[in-house]
């Protein structure tokens, strides 16, 4: 394990590779222990943002700035703010019936 | 630059930390939206800027509001978060181990892929595409396919939250906020002249379909917020408000029909017209993914209460 990260420079990089997979553990880890479910849904969306940001990092190659994982977060950013409205009514769904479930 | 992205580094974290830590869900989503604007800044550090406007738009502006809005209609008992029993000592240390172990593993992966890239492959067919930005061309014409499903999925998921229950009715803000509905109204122009520039831009520089349309969509869910579309809410206006809504992915179905009729593939564009067909998908798209993001707001069907 030391040497696999023995011969890491500090870079713009490293740097945002490390942030991001910092928010992938807490997201992960929050999304399974917490008790309110709206707190999950938070979770979910840092989840996402962080594999969003591992994408556009795998997108900086060699030979330039690579186009296609910056549109399938574009896509992505989309998706995920519909699945965040569907769980919201959802849960809201939930205290507006008579009697409330 | 290593401060700048060593400063942005430490505020994601700690925007993040304190969103999913802390107690009180209303600091939590308060501390999601500053995380949206870090990452926002975090994407133009990267230089992505396209991804940069999308999730300054959506994942700060639309997302907040969605989330507040849903926490104004919870009943009381449910807007904080229970303080239950602080988690003891015994089990918080796993759990940092666990996520220590899982950010290091993941870190190790990451730095050791392989980076392919189609850099070249894309710089080869941008002539023909009909856009001279490479990102709006694999939007809409190279990897059409992918947006025309995204345009369902937003229409999918339009039709989940309206057959769960009936719109909640726009709050009368404009009663205890008197500036409110004209800050709107004043404001308005400039998110239509945004939404316009980044159009217009969207060929040939960042710009394009999706941050336009989230823009308008946080104008509108704006307007909405201060009850000044009331047509969105009446019933004579629900048929002409789901042709509209569907009117994007149906004007996308035709172009890939067409692509097909022309040159044999589904969605494949003859070069000499793609860029009128980039056009049409650009302003259809732009304009449903607003009106999506509005629809979304009203968390359920409007139009039915009478």
């Amino acid at each position: 394990m030391t040497h696999l990260f023995s011969n890491i420079a500090l870079t713009t990089e490293t740097l945002f590779a490390l942030v991001a997979s910092l928010l992938v553990a807490l997201a992960l880890v929050s999304v399974f222990t917490a008790r309110h479910l709206i707190r999950r849904l938070l979770a979910l969306n840092i989840l996402s943002s962080a594999v969003f940001l591992l994408l556009v990092l795998i997108a900086r190659t060699a030979d330039g700035t690579d186009p296609v994982p910056h549109a399938l977060v574009l896509t992505g950013i989309v998706v995920s703010v519909s699945t965040t409205a569907v769980v919201l009514a959802l849960y809201l769904r939930r205290y507006r019936m008579k009697p409330p479930c | 630059m290593l401060a700048v992205d060593l400063l942005l580094a430490l505020a994601a974290l700690a925007t993040a930390g304190q969103c999913l830590l802390l107690p009180g869900l209303f600091r939590a989503v308060a501390n999601l939206m500053a995380f949206g604007l870090v990452m926002a800044l975090i994407w133009v550090r990267l230089e992505a800027p396209d991804v940069a406007l999308a999730e300054a738009a959506i994942g700060a502006g639309i997302t907040g509001a969605l989330l507040l809005t849903a926490l104004g209609q919870l009943p009381a008992s449910r807007r904080s978060i229970q303080p239950t029993r602080d988690r003891p000592l015994r089990q918080l240390i796993p759990i940092t181990a666990l996520v220590l172990l899982m950010a290091g593993v993941l870190w190790a992966t990451v730095l050791a892929l392989p980076k392919p890239g189609l850099v070249e492959e894309v710089a080869a067919v941008l002539p023909e595409s009909g856009a001279e930005h490479a990102v709006t061309a694999i939007l809409l014409n190279l990897r059409g396919i992918d947006t025309l499903l995204e345009i369902a999925v937003m229409l999918c998921a339009v039709a989940a939250i309206w057959s769960l229950q009936q719109a909640i009715p726009p709050p009368a803000l404009g009663d205890h906020y008197p500036g409110l509905p004209t800050l709107a109204r004043w404001l308005h122009p400039l998110f239509l002249l945004m939404f316009s520039y980044f159009l217009w831009q969207g060929a040939h520089a960042p710009g394009g379909a999706f941050p336009a349309g989230a823009v308008l969509g946080a104008g509108g869910v704006l307007l909405l917020l201060t009850g000044s579309i009331a047509w969105m809410h009446q019933r004579d206006f629900n048929l002409l408000l789901r042709w509209l809504l569907t009117a994007g992915l149906l004007l996308f179905l035709a172009n890939a029909l067409g692509g097909l009729l022309m040159t044999g593939t589904l969605y494949g564009l003859p070069p000499q017209l793609a860029g009128y067909f980039i056009m049409a998908i650009e302003v259809a798209t732009a304009l449903s993914i607003a009106l999506m993001l509005m629809a979304f707001y009203l968390f359920g069907r409007p139009g039915a209460q009478r």
